[in-house]
């Protein structure tokens, strides 16, 4: 195994990501496979190489800072799994 | 023409088209008859996640009226179907996720705003691996979508619902998207056209995002003469969209006419190395034969560099992936979590409940790669051979016009075969890869059968050379008909 489960563990918190403790074994497993496949790049003579961007060397495209279109807030916040007058509630963050 | 050209549902797009123009039907009718076909055959392949009957038939009045008031755009009530990643107004876009099983967006994505301007009826959305992350349909939160020729076998993957509703003749044509092959993987494996243009060439705005610079829409359909036209429809500069390129949209129909006299074709040494089915190996090489024998030259090049394609995909991809998908937090849009006991017990449940096995990889292998200690020996490292890579096929295409060779490894593997191990399920994107990684156009048409599966040719241009491949493509198509072949039960 390439990674450890403390590892997986400390990759899940930084994810946000709950994994189920019955899954866990299968998920370091199957991590540990993927971590191995691409340290095959390793191997590649890369010391004058120049990371790639882009594809299509262009560089970002900027617009004048102007309001444009916009959504109704209400159409978006229909999505939301909490609203209340125009704000996202979530669960008390200051004690 | 009604007559000699067979039922409805087993026409072309550019046939629908002409038919509806021409009064031979009316987009009611057509719109009746697919949706019926849909009932019928959908429960055997699990293509669509939305059927969306009532607004179809809306919008098929509206086009039978264009058509009478003389204001008819050019897709007037043809049909078409959405992967169900492309924002939908009104219409849920669920992305084959649990996450998103009821999103509803408020904004229709460019792709479906265009084809809705030029007339097109949508007739649903189609099943789909998981937000794009797989090759065989078997991620999808929603069931695996089965293959049209052999329903114990994957129709791959990701846009596996529009490949094989396509194949189905349950919609002449469907969008896809393709990162790693997802269009042209799929449509070699149900035998139909797919295809994926040059990075930025069709905007990205409204598509819920993967790997975005990687990430390209693209169509899927069963003759290169209907993908012409779609592409010539979706292609364009998008001001929404920040990488959609500003390049000016050929005719792809006009340019399909070309004879491939004087054409000169790569054949890539690497292609036909172990790992190829002998007999997908036979097909490509008769295809290459028939391009050959009507005037094309094959010449061999290298693409040095060709296998580590797919592990440098596999370090990019869910580093993009991990970035985009930090957006599902539970609290804007998307599954939440119940009775969370505080912030972050609301993010980590929310998105432990909402993303299935597939999609926490890739999240974790990109957390992984990214994180302190790790950045340069897995992301800068695969940046640079990605590099590599895209040097290869520059070098490539100073030589030839476009790169011929296999979409796929094998034709359609069964369902439950590969996914005890991820990394055999990623090797089967080896031939379509390289195309993403260098935001090149790709192709993907019929070539044969192995084992009564389809076989798919692919041809690779050189960027915005969409015209070219599309050429290359129908003129193949001229002197075969493998891409008419229909599976048993959908004739």
């Amino acid at each position: 195994m390439s990674l450890t489960k403390d590892q997986v563990h400390q990759i899940a918190l930084l994810a946000r990501l709950q994994l189920e403790e019955r899954q866990f074994d299968d998920v370091v497993d199957k991590l540990s496979r993927i971590v191995d496949f691409v340290d095959q790049l390793q191997s590649a003579p890369t010391d004058d190489v120049t990371p790639m961007a882009h594809p299509l060397e262009q560089s970002q495209r900027l617009r004048s800072d102007v309001a444009s279109e916009s959504i109704d807030r209400e159409a978006i916040q229909a999505n939301a799994p909490a609203v209340k007058d125009g704000f996202y509630l979530v669960p008390k963050v200051l004690g | 023409m009604s007559t000699d050209a067979g039922p409805l549902h087993v026409r072309t797009l550019t046939e629908l088209a002409q038919g509806i123009k021409e009064g031979d039907f009316s987009a009611r009718e057509l719109t009746e008859t697919l949706l019926a076909r849909i009932a019928a055959k959908n429960e055997r392949l699990n293509a669509f996640v939305t059927i969306t009957g009532e607004q179809a038939l809306a919008a098929a009045a509206s086009a039978d009226e264009a058509r009478s008031s003389n204001r008819a755009p050019p897709l007037n009530g043809v049909p078409i179907v959405h992967k169900d990643l492309f924002c939908t107004r009104g219409v849920l876009t669920t992305c084959g996720s649990r996450m998103l099983e009821n999103f509803v967006s408020p904004y229709d994505a460019t792709v479906v705003e265009r084809l809705k301007c030029a007339g097109a009826v949508m007739l649903g959305k189609t099943n789909m691996d998981e937000f794009a992350m797989g090759s065989s349909n078997e991620t999808s939160f929603f069931g695996p979508v089965t293959n049209p020729w052999n329903e114990k076998r994957s129709p791959g993957g990701s846009s596996g619902g529009s490949a094989a509703a396509v194949a189905a003749r349950l919609t002449p044509a469907g969008t896809g998207t393709d990162t790693g092959g997802s269009i042209r993987q799929p449509a070699a494996l149900t035998g139909t056209v797919g295809l994926k243009p040059t990075y930025g060439r069709v905007s990205r705005h409204g598509m819920v995002a993967f790997a975005s610079s990687l990430d390209q829409a693209g169509v899927i359909t069963r003759s290169a003469v209907d993908a012409a036209t779609l592409l010539g429809v979706i292609a364009g500069f998008d001001e929404r969209d920040s990488t959609s390129v500003d390049h000016p949209v050929p005719d792809y129909v006009a340019g399909l006419a070309r004879p491939l006299k004087g054409m000169k074709v790569g054949v890539v040494r690497q292609h036909f190395d172990e790992g190829l089915d002998p007999q997908c190996g036979a097909r490509v090489r008769e295809a290459l034969e028939v391009l050959r024998q009507e005037g094309a030259s094959l010449v061999e090049v290298d693409l040095p560099n060709l296998a580590l394609s797919v592990p440098t995909y596999y370090v990019v991809a869910p580093a993009e992936c991990s970035s985009n998908m930090s957006r599902f937090d539970g609290v804007r849009f998307g599954h939440r979590a119940e009775n969370p006991k505080d912030l972050l017990d609301l993010y980590c449940r929310s998105r432990g409940e909402g993303f299935g096995a597939e999609v926490k990889r890739r999240i974790m292998t990109g957390t992984y790669v990214l994180s302190a200690g790790y950045y340069d020996a897995y992301y800068l490292k695969a940046q640079k051979v990605r590099q590599l890579i895209v040097q290869d096929f520059r070098n490539a295409f100073r030589e030839v016009d476009v790169i011929a060779g296999p979409t796929a490894p094998t034709p359609a593997f069964a369902l439950g075969e590969k996914t005890d191990d991820p990394v055999t399920m990623y090797l089967n994107d080896i031939y379509t890869i390289g195309a993403n990684l260098a935001g090149l156009p790709g192709i993907s048409v019929p070539c044969g059968f192995a084992d009564r599966l389809p076989v798919g040719l692919q041809l690779v241009g050189n960027h915005f050379a969409e015209e070219r491949i599309l050429n290359v493509a129908h003129q193949y198509q001229l002197l075969t008909d493998w891409h008419k072949a229909c599976p048993e039960g959908f004739e």
